[in-house]
Protein backbone atom coordinates (compact mmCIF):
# COMPACT_ATOMS: atom_id res chain seq x y z
CA UNK A 1 0.00 0.00 0.00
CA UNK A 2 2.92 2.23 0.41
CA UNK A 3 4.29 3.49 -2.46
CA UNK A 4 8.15 3.38 -3.54
CA UNK A 5 8.71 6.85 -3.69
CA UNK A 6 6.73 7.06 0.05
CA UNK A 7 9.32 3.91 1.19
CA UNK A 8 12.75 6.06 -0.31
CA UNK A 9 11.57 9.11 1.04
CA UNK A 10 11.47 7.46 4.25
CA UNK A 11 14.01 5.32 4.00
CA UNK A 12 17.09 7.89 2.46
CA UNK A 13 17.58 10.04 5.17
CA UNK A 14 18.36 8.02 7.99
CA UNK A 15 20.46 6.10 6.38
CA UNK A 16 22.78 8.71 5.15
CA UNK A 17 22.97 10.37 8.54
CA UNK A 18 23.32 6.85 10.04
CA UNK A 19 25.72 6.02 7.40
CA UNK A 20 28.15 9.71 7.95
CA UNK A 21 27.43 10.70 11.27
CA UNK A 22 27.95 7.11 12.64
CA UNK A 23 29.11 4.41 10.55
CA UNK A 24 31.82 6.40 9.05
CA UNK A 25 33.06 7.91 12.48
CA UNK A 26 33.64 4.28 13.62
CA UNK A 27 35.23 3.44 10.22
CA UNK A 28 37.47 6.54 11.02
CA UNK A 29 38.30 4.82 14.32
CA UNK A 30 39.25 1.42 12.83
CA UNK A 31 41.74 3.21 10.50
CA UNK A 32 43.46 5.80 12.78
CA UNK A 33 44.23 1.86 14.54
CA UNK A 34 46.19 1.37 11.41
CA UNK A 35 47.88 4.71 11.10
CA UNK A 36 50.59 6.50 13.21
CA UNK A 37 51.83 9.43 14.68
CA UNK A 38 55.50 10.57 13.22
CA UNK A 39 57.09 14.25 15.13
CA UNK A 40 53.72 14.88 16.56
CA UNK A 41 52.25 14.41 12.88
CA UNK A 42 49.53 12.11 12.35
CA UNK A 43 50.74 9.98 9.36
CA UNK A 44 48.41 7.83 6.80
CA UNK A 45 51.13 4.90 6.60
CA UNK A 46 49.28 1.82 7.05
CA UNK A 47 50.89 -0.57 10.02
CA UNK A 48 50.18 -2.94 12.96
CA UNK A 49 52.45 -0.80 15.19
CA UNK A 50 50.13 0.00 17.53
CA UNK A 51 48.51 -3.43 18.27
CA UNK A 52 52.14 -4.70 18.54
CA UNK A 53 52.64 -2.17 20.86
CA UNK A 54 49.49 -3.59 22.93
CA UNK A 55 50.47 -6.95 22.54
CA UNK A 56 53.76 -6.24 23.60
CA UNK A 57 54.13 -3.40 26.21
CA UNK A 58 52.96 -4.89 29.76
CA UNK A 59 51.18 -1.24 30.80
CA UNK A 60 48.42 -2.13 28.67
CA UNK A 61 47.62 -5.50 29.64
CA UNK A 62 47.92 -4.21 33.14
CA UNK A 63 45.52 -1.65 33.05
CA UNK A 64 43.09 -3.75 30.74
CA UNK A 65 43.30 -6.84 33.26
CA UNK A 66 43.21 -4.07 36.07
CA UNK A 67 39.88 -3.03 34.35
CA UNK A 68 38.43 -6.58 33.63
CA UNK A 69 38.96 -6.94 37.30
CA UNK A 70 37.40 -3.72 38.23
CA UNK A 71 34.31 -3.81 36.06
CA UNK A 72 33.83 -7.75 37.19
CA UNK A 73 33.59 -6.69 40.74
CA UNK A 74 30.86 -3.78 39.30
CA UNK A 75 28.89 -6.94 37.86
CA UNK A 76 29.12 -9.19 40.76
CA UNK A 77 27.81 -6.04 43.20
CA UNK A 78 25.74 -5.13 40.45
CA UNK A 79 23.88 -8.57 40.84
CA UNK A 80 23.77 -9.32 44.51
CA UNK A 81 22.19 -5.50 44.86
CA UNK A 82 19.92 -6.13 42.14
CA UNK A 83 18.62 -9.85 41.48
CA UNK A 84 17.69 -10.06 45.25
CA UNK A 85 15.69 -6.65 44.81
CA UNK A 86 13.84 -7.50 41.50
CA UNK A 87 12.83 -10.92 42.94
CA UNK A 88 11.54 -9.27 46.15
CA UNK A 89 9.77 -6.91 43.85
CA UNK A 90 8.57 -9.68 41.58
CA UNK A 91 7.16 -11.94 43.88
CA UNK A 92 6.78 -10.13 47.77
CA UNK A 93 6.04 -6.63 47.30
CA UNK A 94 2.57 -7.04 46.97
CA UNK A 95 0.74 -4.11 45.97
CA UNK A 96 3.04 -1.54 46.21
CA UNK A 97 5.19 -3.36 43.45
CA UNK A 98 4.67 -0.52 40.96
CA UNK A 99 5.56 1.90 43.12
CA UNK A 100 8.43 0.43 44.14
CA UNK A 101 9.38 -0.43 40.71
CA UNK A 102 9.41 3.52 39.57
CA UNK A 103 11.10 4.31 42.64
CA UNK A 104 14.14 1.80 41.11
CA UNK A 105 13.60 3.30 37.74
CA UNK A 106 14.08 7.22 38.84
CA UNK A 107 17.85 7.32 39.62
CA UNK A 108 18.33 5.37 36.43
CA UNK A 109 17.44 8.52 34.38
CA UNK A 110 19.90 10.79 36.70
CA UNK A 111 22.55 12.47 35.75
CA UNK A 112 25.62 10.51 36.15
CA UNK A 113 28.04 13.11 37.09
CA UNK A 114 25.16 14.28 39.65
CA UNK A 115 26.08 10.71 41.55
CA UNK A 116 29.18 10.59 41.03
CA UNK A 117 29.98 13.86 42.68
CA UNK A 118 27.47 12.87 45.35
CA UNK A 119 29.96 9.92 46.50
CA UNK A 120 32.36 12.17 46.66
CA UNK A 121 31.49 14.37 48.76
CA UNK A 122 30.37 10.68 51.03
CA UNK A 123 33.91 9.18 50.66
CA UNK A 124 36.25 12.48 50.79
CA UNK A 125 38.78 12.85 53.73
CA UNK A 126 37.08 15.60 55.12
CA UNK A 127 33.67 14.22 53.49
CA UNK A 128 30.26 12.76 55.09
CA UNK A 129 31.42 9.57 55.71
CA UNK A 130 34.44 10.65 57.46
CA UNK A 131 32.23 13.03 59.22
CA UNK A 132 29.45 10.61 61.11
CA UNK A 133 32.43 8.10 61.51
CA UNK A 134 34.20 10.82 63.97
CA UNK A 135 30.60 11.97 65.14
CA UNK A 136 29.70 8.20 66.38
CA UNK A 137 33.73 8.36 67.85
CA UNK A 138 34.56 4.89 65.60
CA UNK A 139 37.15 6.71 64.63
CA UNK A 140 39.62 9.54 65.83
CA UNK A 141 41.27 10.58 62.58
CA UNK A 142 40.08 11.31 59.24
CA UNK A 143 40.38 7.81 56.96
CA UNK A 144 41.57 8.65 53.71
CA UNK A 145 41.26 5.59 52.07
CA UNK A 146 37.77 5.74 51.07
CA UNK A 147 38.42 8.06 48.21
CA UNK A 148 40.73 7.61 45.31
CA UNK A 149 40.99 3.81 45.18
CA UNK A 150 39.21 1.19 42.85
CA UNK A 151 37.03 0.50 45.80
CA UNK A 152 35.69 3.96 45.43
CA UNK A 153 34.95 3.55 41.40
CA UNK A 154 33.59 -0.12 42.11
CA UNK A 155 31.16 1.57 44.51
CA UNK A 156 29.88 4.31 42.37
CA UNK A 157 29.66 2.12 39.14
CA UNK A 158 28.03 -0.70 41.44
CA UNK A 159 25.83 2.55 42.30
CA UNK A 160 25.11 3.62 39.00
CA UNK A 161 24.38 -0.12 37.14
CA UNK A 162 22.37 -1.68 39.66
CA UNK A 163 19.01 0.06 38.47
CA UNK A 164 20.30 -1.12 35.03
CA UNK A 165 20.75 -4.55 36.36
CA UNK A 166 17.79 -4.89 37.93
CA UNK A 167 15.66 -4.13 34.95
CA UNK A 168 16.28 -6.80 32.81
CA UNK A 169 16.40 -9.72 35.43
CA UNK A 170 12.86 -8.17 36.76
CA UNK A 171 11.22 -8.46 33.30
CA UNK A 172 12.54 -11.67 33.08
CA UNK A 173 10.86 -12.82 36.57
CA UNK A 174 7.89 -10.95 35.79
CA UNK A 175 7.54 -13.50 32.75
CA UNK A 176 7.32 -16.28 34.56
CA UNK A 177 4.34 -18.06 34.49
CA UNK A 178 2.76 -17.88 37.93
CA UNK A 179 1.14 -21.42 37.61
CA UNK A 180 4.84 -22.89 37.24
CA UNK A 181 5.36 -21.69 40.59
CA UNK A 182 2.48 -23.01 42.07
CA UNK A 183 2.89 -26.33 40.56
CA UNK A 184 6.23 -26.41 42.19
CA UNK A 185 5.09 -25.94 45.42
CA UNK A 186 1.88 -27.93 45.12
CA UNK A 187 4.50 -31.05 43.93
CA UNK A 188 6.00 -30.53 47.19
CA UNK A 189 9.23 -28.53 46.03
CA UNK A 190 9.74 -25.98 49.33
CA UNK A 191 10.55 -22.17 48.59
CA UNK A 192 14.43 -22.97 48.22
CA UNK A 193 13.98 -25.59 46.11
CA UNK A 194 11.25 -23.80 43.90
CA UNK A 195 13.21 -20.62 43.46
CA UNK A 196 16.64 -22.93 42.35
CA UNK A 197 14.96 -25.31 40.12
CA UNK A 198 12.36 -23.99 38.85
CA UNK A 199 12.66 -19.51 38.93
CA UNK A 200 16.75 -18.68 38.57
CA UNK A 201 16.85 -21.05 35.58
CA UNK A 202 14.10 -18.93 33.81
CA UNK A 203 15.45 -15.92 34.85
CA UNK A 204 18.75 -16.58 34.01
CA UNK A 205 18.44 -15.07 30.01
CA UNK A 206 17.67 -11.48 32.49
CA UNK A 207 20.57 -11.91 34.53
CA UNK A 208 23.00 -12.28 31.76
CA UNK A 209 21.92 -9.60 29.95
CA UNK A 210 21.94 -7.00 33.05
CA UNK A 211 25.82 -8.52 33.91
CA UNK A 212 26.61 -7.94 30.29
CA UNK A 213 25.35 -4.21 30.45
CA UNK A 214 26.84 -4.13 34.03
CA UNK A 215 30.65 -5.42 32.51
CA UNK A 216 30.61 -3.94 29.10
CA UNK A 217 29.48 0.10 30.34
CA UNK A 218 32.21 -0.54 33.34
CA UNK A 219 35.02 -1.42 30.93
CA UNK A 220 34.68 1.52 28.82
CA UNK A 221 34.17 3.94 32.38
CA UNK A 222 36.44 6.39 32.27
CA UNK A 223 34.77 9.46 34.33
CA UNK A 224 34.54 7.30 37.91
CA UNK A 225 38.30 6.89 37.87
CA UNK A 226 39.05 10.50 37.33
CA UNK A 227 35.95 11.35 39.73
CA UNK A 228 36.73 8.90 42.71
CA UNK A 229 39.77 6.81 41.63
CA UNK A 230 42.59 8.26 41.42
CA UNK A 231 46.11 7.05 40.22
CA UNK A 232 45.91 3.56 41.75
CA UNK A 233 42.43 2.91 39.98
CA UNK A 234 43.32 4.07 36.42
CA UNK A 235 41.45 2.24 33.73
CA UNK A 236 42.30 1.42 30.00
CA UNK A 237 39.54 4.13 28.87
CA UNK A 238 41.39 6.64 31.08
CA UNK A 239 44.62 5.67 29.05
CA UNK A 240 42.58 6.03 25.79
CA UNK A 241 41.94 9.67 26.60
CA UNK A 242 45.53 11.31 27.48
CA UNK A 243 46.34 9.24 24.25
CA UNK A 244 43.93 11.38 23.04
CA UNK A 245 44.99 14.38 25.30
CA UNK A 246 48.09 15.17 26.59
CA UNK A 247 49.49 12.17 25.45
CA UNK A 248 49.00 13.10 21.88
CA UNK A 249 49.02 9.71 20.11
CA UNK A 250 45.72 8.95 18.35
CA UNK A 251 46.56 5.96 16.35
CA UNK A 252 47.36 4.21 19.73
CA UNK A 253 44.47 5.43 21.37
CA UNK A 254 42.03 4.14 18.44
CA UNK A 255 43.46 0.66 18.31
CA UNK A 256 42.34 0.47 22.15
CA UNK A 257 39.39 1.78 21.71
CA UNK A 258 39.02 -0.45 19.02
CA UNK A 259 39.72 -3.99 21.42
CA UNK A 260 37.34 -2.03 23.73
CA UNK A 261 34.70 -1.69 21.24
CA UNK A 262 35.33 -5.33 19.83
CA UNK A 263 35.31 -7.14 23.58
CA UNK A 264 32.10 -5.01 23.74
CA UNK A 265 30.02 -6.83 20.81
CA UNK A 266 31.69 -9.82 21.00
CA UNK A 267 30.45 -9.88 24.55
CA UNK A 268 27.17 -9.07 24.18
CA UNK A 269 26.60 -10.86 21.19
CA UNK A 270 27.81 -14.31 23.62
CA UNK A 271 25.43 -13.12 26.08
CA UNK A 272 22.47 -12.59 23.51
CA UNK A 273 23.02 -16.13 21.76
CA UNK A 274 23.38 -17.39 25.09
CA UNK A 275 20.15 -16.01 26.53
CA UNK A 276 18.25 -17.87 23.60
CA UNK A 277 19.50 -20.94 24.78
CA UNK A 278 18.41 -20.46 28.08
CA UNK A 279 14.76 -18.97 27.18
CA UNK A 280 12.03 -21.48 27.20
CA UNK A 281 10.28 -20.09 24.61
CA UNK B 1 -4.13 -17.00 44.18
CA UNK B 2 -1.97 -14.09 45.18
CA UNK B 3 -2.16 -15.36 48.44
CA UNK B 4 0.04 -18.57 48.07
CA UNK B 5 2.74 -19.37 50.38
CA UNK B 6 5.25 -17.97 47.45
CA UNK B 7 4.04 -14.79 47.79
CA UNK B 8 3.57 -14.46 51.36
CA UNK B 9 5.62 -11.94 53.50
CA UNK B 10 9.71 -12.71 53.63
CA UNK B 11 11.35 -10.49 56.15
CA UNK B 12 14.89 -10.85 55.77
CA UNK B 13 14.16 -10.32 51.73
CA UNK B 14 12.24 -7.03 52.38
CA UNK B 15 14.84 -5.83 54.97
CA UNK B 16 17.54 -6.73 52.63
CA UNK B 17 15.78 -4.69 49.39
CA UNK B 18 15.00 -1.94 52.24
CA UNK B 19 19.28 -1.46 52.28
CA UNK B 20 19.49 -1.45 48.74
CA UNK B 21 16.92 1.07 48.42
CA UNK B 22 18.68 2.93 51.29
CA UNK B 23 21.98 2.63 48.92
CA UNK B 24 20.56 3.74 45.60
CA UNK B 25 19.00 6.68 47.61
CA UNK B 26 21.91 7.30 49.77
CA UNK B 27 24.02 9.39 47.62
CA UNK B 28 20.97 11.67 46.46
CA UNK B 29 19.44 11.91 49.90
CA UNK B 30 22.84 13.61 50.99
CA UNK B 31 23.73 15.58 48.41
CA UNK B 32 20.44 17.28 48.21
CA UNK B 33 20.70 17.69 52.84
CA UNK B 34 24.24 19.28 52.01
CA UNK B 35 23.28 21.84 49.84
CA UNK B 36 21.16 23.51 52.37
CA UNK B 37 24.24 23.20 54.94
CA UNK B 38 25.86 26.55 56.11
CA UNK B 39 28.84 24.58 56.77
CA UNK B 40 29.98 23.16 53.15
CA UNK B 41 29.72 19.58 52.08
CA UNK B 42 30.91 17.09 54.71
CA UNK B 43 31.05 16.96 58.31
CA UNK B 44 28.16 15.06 60.10
CA UNK B 45 25.63 16.22 60.88
CA UNK B 46 24.86 19.11 58.66
CA UNK B 47 24.01 21.92 61.48
CA UNK B 48 22.93 25.63 60.16
CA UNK B 49 20.24 25.28 57.28
CA UNK B 50 20.65 27.93 54.54
CA UNK B 51 19.58 28.94 51.59
CA UNK B 52 22.50 30.92 50.79
CA UNK B 53 24.76 28.17 47.91
CA UNK B 54 20.99 28.75 45.94
CA UNK B 55 21.56 32.57 46.17
CA UNK B 56 25.06 32.14 44.87
CA UNK B 57 24.17 29.78 42.31
CA UNK B 58 21.49 32.30 41.09
CA UNK B 59 23.97 34.84 40.92
CA UNK B 60 26.25 32.56 38.91
CA UNK B 61 26.02 33.75 35.46
CA UNK B 62 28.97 31.09 34.26
CA UNK B 63 26.45 28.34 35.21
CA UNK B 64 23.62 29.96 33.72
CA UNK B 65 25.32 30.04 30.25
CA UNK B 66 25.66 26.80 30.19
CA UNK B 67 22.36 25.58 31.51
CA UNK B 68 21.31 28.14 28.10
CA UNK B 69 24.02 26.06 25.67
CA UNK B 70 22.44 22.74 27.17
CA UNK B 71 19.01 23.88 26.76
CA UNK B 72 20.27 24.78 23.15
CA UNK B 73 21.47 21.54 22.57
CA UNK B 74 19.16 19.38 24.08
CA UNK B 75 16.55 21.12 21.81
CA UNK B 76 18.07 20.78 18.64
CA UNK B 77 19.12 17.14 19.27
CA UNK B 78 15.28 16.38 20.39
CA UNK B 79 14.09 18.10 16.71
CA UNK B 80 17.41 15.91 14.72
CA UNK B 81 16.54 12.40 16.51
CA UNK B 82 12.62 12.81 16.22
CA UNK B 83 12.87 13.42 12.72
CA UNK B 84 15.19 11.05 11.86
CA UNK B 85 13.76 8.61 14.19
CA UNK B 86 10.61 9.04 12.97
CA UNK B 87 11.56 7.76 9.25
CA UNK B 88 13.97 5.26 10.38
CA UNK B 89 10.36 3.97 12.66
CA UNK B 90 8.62 4.20 9.13
CA UNK B 91 11.20 3.24 7.30
CA UNK B 92 11.66 -0.24 9.33
CA UNK B 93 7.97 -0.89 9.33
CA UNK B 94 6.82 -0.02 5.97
CA UNK B 95 9.83 -0.79 3.49
CA UNK B 96 12.19 -2.98 2.71
CA UNK B 97 15.77 -2.25 2.11
CA UNK B 98 19.39 -3.47 1.85
CA UNK B 99 20.90 -3.47 5.03
CA UNK B 100 17.82 -3.37 7.08
CA UNK B 101 19.38 -5.19 10.00
CA UNK B 102 23.03 -3.80 9.79
CA UNK B 103 20.77 -0.74 10.38
CA UNK B 104 18.73 -1.64 13.27
CA UNK B 105 21.78 -2.73 14.71
CA UNK B 106 24.06 0.33 14.09
CA UNK B 107 22.27 2.67 15.54
CA UNK B 108 21.74 0.74 18.61
CA UNK B 109 25.91 1.14 18.93
CA UNK B 110 25.53 4.23 20.64
CA UNK B 111 23.45 3.32 23.92
CA UNK B 112 25.46 0.04 23.63
CA UNK B 113 29.11 0.98 23.52
CA UNK B 114 30.72 2.64 26.36
CA UNK B 115 30.26 6.40 25.83
CA UNK B 116 33.94 7.05 25.06
CA UNK B 117 34.12 4.80 21.59
CA UNK B 118 31.48 6.96 20.12
CA UNK B 119 32.77 10.29 21.48
CA UNK B 120 35.93 9.73 19.81
CA UNK B 121 34.97 8.45 16.87
CA UNK B 122 32.97 11.80 16.55
CA UNK B 123 35.81 13.70 17.40
CA UNK B 124 38.09 11.83 14.48
CA UNK B 125 35.51 12.53 12.03
CA UNK B 126 34.91 16.16 12.91
CA UNK B 127 38.64 16.81 12.68
CA UNK B 128 38.97 14.64 9.40
CA UNK B 129 35.70 16.74 8.05
CA UNK B 130 37.85 20.21 9.21
CA UNK B 131 35.12 20.85 11.82
CA UNK B 132 35.86 23.49 14.58
CA UNK B 133 34.67 21.82 18.13
CA UNK B 134 31.69 23.68 19.18
CA UNK B 135 28.24 23.46 20.74
CA UNK B 136 27.11 22.22 17.06
CA UNK B 137 29.36 19.08 17.18
CA UNK B 138 27.87 18.02 20.66
CA UNK B 139 24.53 18.26 19.01
CA UNK B 140 25.78 16.05 16.31
CA UNK B 141 26.90 13.63 19.03
CA UNK B 142 23.37 14.28 21.01
CA UNK B 143 21.51 13.96 17.78
CA UNK B 144 23.24 10.69 16.54
CA UNK B 145 23.34 8.68 18.92
CA UNK B 146 19.84 9.31 20.51
CA UNK B 147 18.60 8.54 17.11
CA UNK B 148 17.60 4.82 18.16
CA UNK B 149 15.89 5.79 21.31
CA UNK B 150 13.29 8.11 19.34
CA UNK B 151 13.40 4.93 16.87
CA UNK B 152 12.44 2.22 19.35
CA UNK B 153 9.82 4.65 20.85
CA UNK B 154 7.91 5.37 17.19
CA UNK B 155 8.67 1.61 16.02
CA UNK B 156 6.47 0.57 18.87
CA UNK B 157 4.02 3.06 18.56
CA UNK B 158 3.80 2.18 14.88
CA UNK B 159 3.12 -1.07 15.62
CA UNK B 160 0.14 -0.52 17.58
CA UNK B 161 -1.06 1.70 14.62
CA UNK B 162 -4.72 0.64 12.74
CA UNK B 163 -3.10 0.76 9.35
CA UNK B 164 -6.69 0.11 7.39
CA UNK B 165 -7.20 3.70 9.22
CA UNK B 166 -4.35 5.03 6.57
CA UNK B 167 -5.93 2.68 4.23
CA UNK B 168 -9.22 4.21 4.29
CA UNK B 169 -7.86 8.12 4.23
CA UNK B 170 -5.72 6.82 0.78
CA UNK B 171 -9.63 5.23 -0.54
CA UNK B 172 -11.08 8.11 0.51
CA UNK B 173 -8.96 10.53 -1.85
CA UNK B 174 -6.56 12.11 0.36
CA UNK B 175 -2.82 12.05 -0.83
CA UNK B 176 -0.34 10.11 0.82
CA UNK B 177 1.23 13.45 2.44
CA UNK B 178 -2.26 14.28 3.92
CA UNK B 179 -2.61 10.98 5.20
CA UNK B 180 0.68 11.45 7.03
CA UNK B 181 -0.43 14.38 8.50
CA UNK B 182 -3.60 13.35 9.33
CA UNK B 183 -3.71 10.16 10.16
CA UNK B 184 -0.19 8.53 11.36
CA UNK B 185 1.10 11.45 12.88
CA UNK B 186 -1.87 12.18 14.95
CA UNK B 187 -1.42 8.38 16.16
CA UNK B 188 1.71 8.79 16.83
CA UNK B 189 1.63 11.77 19.07
CA UNK B 190 2.25 10.20 22.32
CA UNK B 191 4.89 8.10 21.30
CA UNK B 192 6.39 11.43 20.10
CA UNK B 193 6.31 13.71 23.07
CA UNK B 194 7.32 10.27 24.96
CA UNK B 195 10.22 10.04 23.08
CA UNK B 196 11.21 14.02 23.21
CA UNK B 197 11.16 14.08 26.56
CA UNK B 198 13.70 11.31 27.20
CA UNK B 199 15.88 12.12 24.83
CA UNK B 200 15.72 16.00 26.03
CA UNK B 201 16.59 14.07 29.57
CA UNK B 202 19.46 12.38 28.18
CA UNK B 203 20.82 15.23 26.36
CA UNK B 204 20.47 17.77 29.42
CA UNK B 205 22.69 14.86 31.54
CA UNK B 206 24.97 13.73 28.60
CA UNK B 207 28.56 13.83 29.79
CA UNK B 208 30.84 10.94 27.83
CA UNK B 209 30.60 11.73 24.58
CA UNK B 210 29.99 15.55 25.22
CA UNK B 211 33.40 15.40 26.73
CA UNK B 212 35.18 14.62 23.27
CA UNK B 213 33.43 17.09 21.58
CA UNK B 214 32.96 19.72 23.23
CA UNK B 215 34.55 23.35 21.99
CA UNK B 216 34.51 26.91 23.83
CA UNK B 217 31.14 27.06 25.06
CA UNK B 218 30.38 24.38 28.23
CA UNK B 219 27.42 22.73 28.48
CA UNK B 220 25.82 22.32 32.12
CA UNK B 221 27.42 18.68 33.17
CA UNK B 222 30.78 20.08 31.32
CA UNK B 223 30.95 22.72 33.46
CA UNK B 224 29.93 21.06 36.60
CA UNK B 225 32.97 18.78 35.92
CA UNK B 226 35.50 21.49 34.63
CA UNK B 227 34.11 22.96 38.95
CA UNK B 228 34.82 19.35 40.31
CA UNK B 229 38.34 19.92 39.21
CA UNK B 230 39.14 23.65 41.47
CA UNK B 231 37.26 21.81 44.38
CA UNK B 232 33.99 21.35 45.68
CA UNK B 233 31.69 23.96 46.93
CA UNK B 234 27.65 23.34 48.10
CA UNK B 235 27.20 25.50 45.23
CA UNK B 236 27.23 22.12 42.71
CA UNK B 237 25.13 20.62 45.85
CA UNK B 238 22.61 23.07 44.53
CA UNK B 239 22.65 22.77 41.10
CA UNK B 240 22.71 18.87 41.16
CA UNK B 241 19.89 19.03 43.62
CA UNK B 242 18.21 20.87 40.79
CA UNK B 243 19.07 18.84 38.28
CA UNK B 244 17.84 15.85 39.83
CA UNK B 245 14.20 17.52 40.45
CA UNK B 246 13.93 18.47 37.19
CA UNK B 247 15.07 14.58 35.56
CA UNK B 248 13.10 13.18 38.12
CA UNK B 249 9.86 15.78 37.17
CA UNK B 250 10.35 14.55 33.41
CA UNK B 251 11.11 11.50 34.03
CA UNK B 252 7.55 11.28 35.92
CA UNK B 253 5.86 13.04 32.73
CA UNK B 254 7.40 10.77 30.34
CA UNK B 255 6.07 7.01 33.07
CA UNK B 256 2.77 8.55 32.92
CA UNK B 257 2.87 9.35 29.12
CA UNK B 258 4.35 6.00 28.28
CA UNK B 259 1.59 3.64 30.83
CA UNK B 260 -1.14 5.57 28.76
CA UNK B 261 0.38 5.01 25.39
CA UNK B 262 0.42 1.36 26.46
CA UNK B 263 -3.41 1.49 28.27
CA UNK B 264 -4.87 3.31 24.75
CA UNK B 265 -3.32 -0.17 22.90
CA UNK B 266 -5.61 -3.03 22.67
CA UNK B 267 -2.71 -5.36 22.99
Amino acid sequence: MYSRTYKTLVAVPPLLWVGVFLLLPYALMFAHGFWLVRDGFLVHQWNVQNYRALFTNPLYLQVFLRTARIAASVTLCSLLLGYPLAYYLSFHAGPRKEFLYQLVIIPLWVSYLVRGYAWKTILGSDGVLNGFLQYLHITREPVSFFLYSPFAVILVLTHIYTPFVFLPIYAALEHIPRPLVEASQDLGANRSATFLRVILPLSIPGLLAGAAFAFVLSLGDFLAPLLVGGPSATMIANIVQSLFGAAYDWPLGAAISVCILLITISLLFATERLEKRWSFK
Amino acid sequence: MRDTKFTSRSPLLAAYSTLVFAFIYLPIVVLILYSFNRDGVGGFPPRHFTLDWYRQLFSDSAIWDSVVNSLIVAAASVAMSLTLGLLAALALDRANFPGKVLFRRLVLLPLILPGIITGLSLLMFAVFAGMQLSLFTVFLGHGTALISVATTEIFAGLQKLDRAQEEASLDLGATPWQTFWRVTLPNLKLSLIAAGLLIFTLSMDEIAVTFFLIGRDNTLPLEIWGRLRRGITPEINAISALIFSVSVALIVVWYRLRARTMRSSPR
